[in-house]
């Protein structure tokens, strides 16, 4: 299926939740609602003519704009198609639906970009920093992330 | 959740059933149990949280990130695209030129431009070395986790000759800084085809010497099938990838299935667990798709050898690297599994935002999952054949 005939066939089904797509890119994106990614998900996973049974990789960007967004490359390897999901949400308002429920790969993902860029996900089932120290503060890839003088006493930039 | 009934249990644990042959009945509990993050089997710094009754494994919480240096970090305030080659070495240090073919292969789509026949070439022998040269460290460690220590040997001995050939190739046994974007940093010495085709010729008989030694050895055999199964549902559920993949009978490799470079000229076929000398998707499977795999990776390269054209290494490297605003998903198979890098350009000098799916931070992820209901020791046996490195998981 191309990215067009899968933009339609989301259009039709959840209308108002897709809010944006871009197709003459190097890689086709749609831009859906950051509070229904989990339905969205549920049906390209189970939809016989979708079946993306692959999540390739969930990524965090800060866009350095105010907003924050997560990256879905989804893959299949039945009809061997491709598609990119982007949910986008504020800095203030950082809350994006959790997909782990559906890709249980997408739990660590997940609790990476909360762990770097801040994003919580909800509904997921255990948000907790991954890579970094439990006490750290702040989250290092925004781009406004100011390195910490000290951490546990000890002087950070050598 | 995904449903976990497909999971097979091998062990039952019996909460206050155990009775003494007086009849009295034994308080049993549960106890919490910390592997690592300093412990030889967990092939690096890797802490499990193990909840453990008896000696059968309950549940297991992985705490990662010792060795975190927040390499996307590093990458965005680097000047330039070439400067962030180095820094992907230091991911996956056991196959650094994987690690380099992945970021090249991104870039270079990103940029939209192709790079000489030579360079394609080069760069097919150096993964493929650096692949055999990545299994020997698996397979070598994973023996030492079933308690056979002379296999290490042999494997590290044979892995020398490939650090040897990098080492004369670019200098660095390592980390090599040698795949560039467009290019390489060298072209190949003289002596380089020949002493290529010495290394094929003598470790082809290696590899069955291997197997002798270690993965028909009956021990062996014992210790690890029907160990760690991992079924093909939850394998694509958790988009493990590699031989874990494989190794559960799903026939899928990205050299063939999403080809980059020049490997569909060559001819090789991807290796899958069939369940041999147990079930579909043990231990055992993911031990020997990686043996099999050394052997398609020796058929690869001697074709390239044969087959490689001349050519001027660097004529394709950009002087300046400035992609337009793009962004780009390009995946490559390194010995781990599918290496991904999430690229955005915002049309200046240096990324926008790096993200690198690292393979072995994927294919860990399952590892709860898989060892639910085993030993203690079969654990240490699950997590060898995942074949994490830590550098890599981390980042």
């Amino acid at each position: 299926m191309t990215a067009a005939e899968i933009l339609e066939n989301l259009k039709a089904k959840f209308g108002d939740a897709v809010l944006e797509s871009k197709l003459e890119v190097l890689q086709p994106w749609v831009l859906i609602a950051p509070s229904r990614t989990k339905e969205i998900a549920f049906f390209l996973r189970d939809d016989p003519a979708m079946q993306f049974d692959y999540l390739m990789c969930l990524s965090g960007v800060d866009y350095n704009n105010g907003k924050l967004g997560v990256v879905y490359h989804l893959f299949s390897t039945v009809h061997r198609h491709k598609i990119v999901l982007k949910a986008q949400c504020t800095k203030e308002d950082a809350h994006v639906q959790s997909v782990s429920a559906v890709w249980g790969t997408a739990n660590w993902h997940e609790r990476e970009a909360f762990d770097l860029i801040g994003i919580v996900f909800d509904e997921h089932p255990d948000l907790r920093r991954i890579l970094l120290p439990d006490e750290w503060e702040g989250h290092p890839l925004r781009k406004d992330y100011k390195v910490p003088e000290f951490y546990n006493g000890m002087k950070v930039p050598y | 959740m995904i449903e976990t009934k497909t999971l097979p249990t091998r062990y039952v644990t019996h909460p206050g059933e155990i009775k003494t042959s007086s009849g009295k009945t034994l308080r049993t509990d549960e106890m919490i149990i910390n592997m690592g993050p300093q412990h030889p089997s967990t092939h690096g710094v890797l802490r499990l949280e193990i909840v453990v009754d008896g000696e059968i494994v309950v549940d297991i919480i992985p705490h990662i990130g010792y060795l975190h240096r927040c390499f996307e970090k590093h990458a965005e305030n680097m000047t330039n695209y070439q400067q962030v080659i180095p820094y992907v070495d230091r991911m996956d240090y056991v196959a650094a030129m994987n690690m380099e073919h992945g970021y090249a292969v991104a870039v270079e789509r990103l940029l939209k431009i192709e790079v000489p026949e030579r360079v394609e070439y080069i760069r097919v022998i150096m993964a493929e070395l650096q692949r055999i040269a990545s299994h020997l460290v698996a397979v070598g460690t994973f023996g030492i986790d079933a308690g056979a220590f002379t296999p290490f040997l042999y494997a590290f001995r044979d892995r020398e000759l490939i650090l040897d050939l990098f080492e004369m190739t670019c200098g660095a046994r390592l980390l090599y800084n040698y795949i560039w974007v467009g290019g390489l940093s060298h072209d190949l010495p003289p002596q380089f085809i020949d002493k290529c085709k010495e290394f094929c010729t003598y470790y082809k008989p290696r590899i069955k010497q291997f197997n002798d030694l270690l993965t028909f050895n009956e021990i062996f055999v014992k210790r690890t099938a029907n160990v760690g199964v991992l079924p093909k549902d939850v394998a694509l559920n958790y988009a493990c990838s590699g031989p874990m993949l494989r190794g559960s009978g799903i026939n899928w490799d990205l050299r063939r299935d999403d080809p980059y470079s020049v490997y569909n000229r060559f001819e090789w076929e991807p290796q899958l667990g069939k369940g041999e000398v147990g079930t579909v998707g043990d231990t055992w499977d993911r031990h020997i798709v990686r043996m099999r795999e050394m052997e398609e990776s020796v058929r690869i390269i001697e074709q390239a050898v044969a087959g490689i054209p001349a050519g001027n290494v660097q004529a394709a490297i950009p002087k300046r690297i400035r992609p337009e605003a793009a962004e780009i998903y390009a995946r490559t198979e390194t010995p781990r599994g599918e290496l991904g890098y999430y690229i955005v350009s915002d049309g200046s000098g240096s990324p926008f935002r790096v993200k690198a799916r690292s393979p072995a931070f994927v294919n860990l992820s399952v590892l709860p999952e898989i060892s639910r209901g085993g030993m203690i020791a079969d654990l240490v046996l699950i997590a060898g054949s995942v074949d994490i490195v830590l550098g890599e998981v981390d980042r």
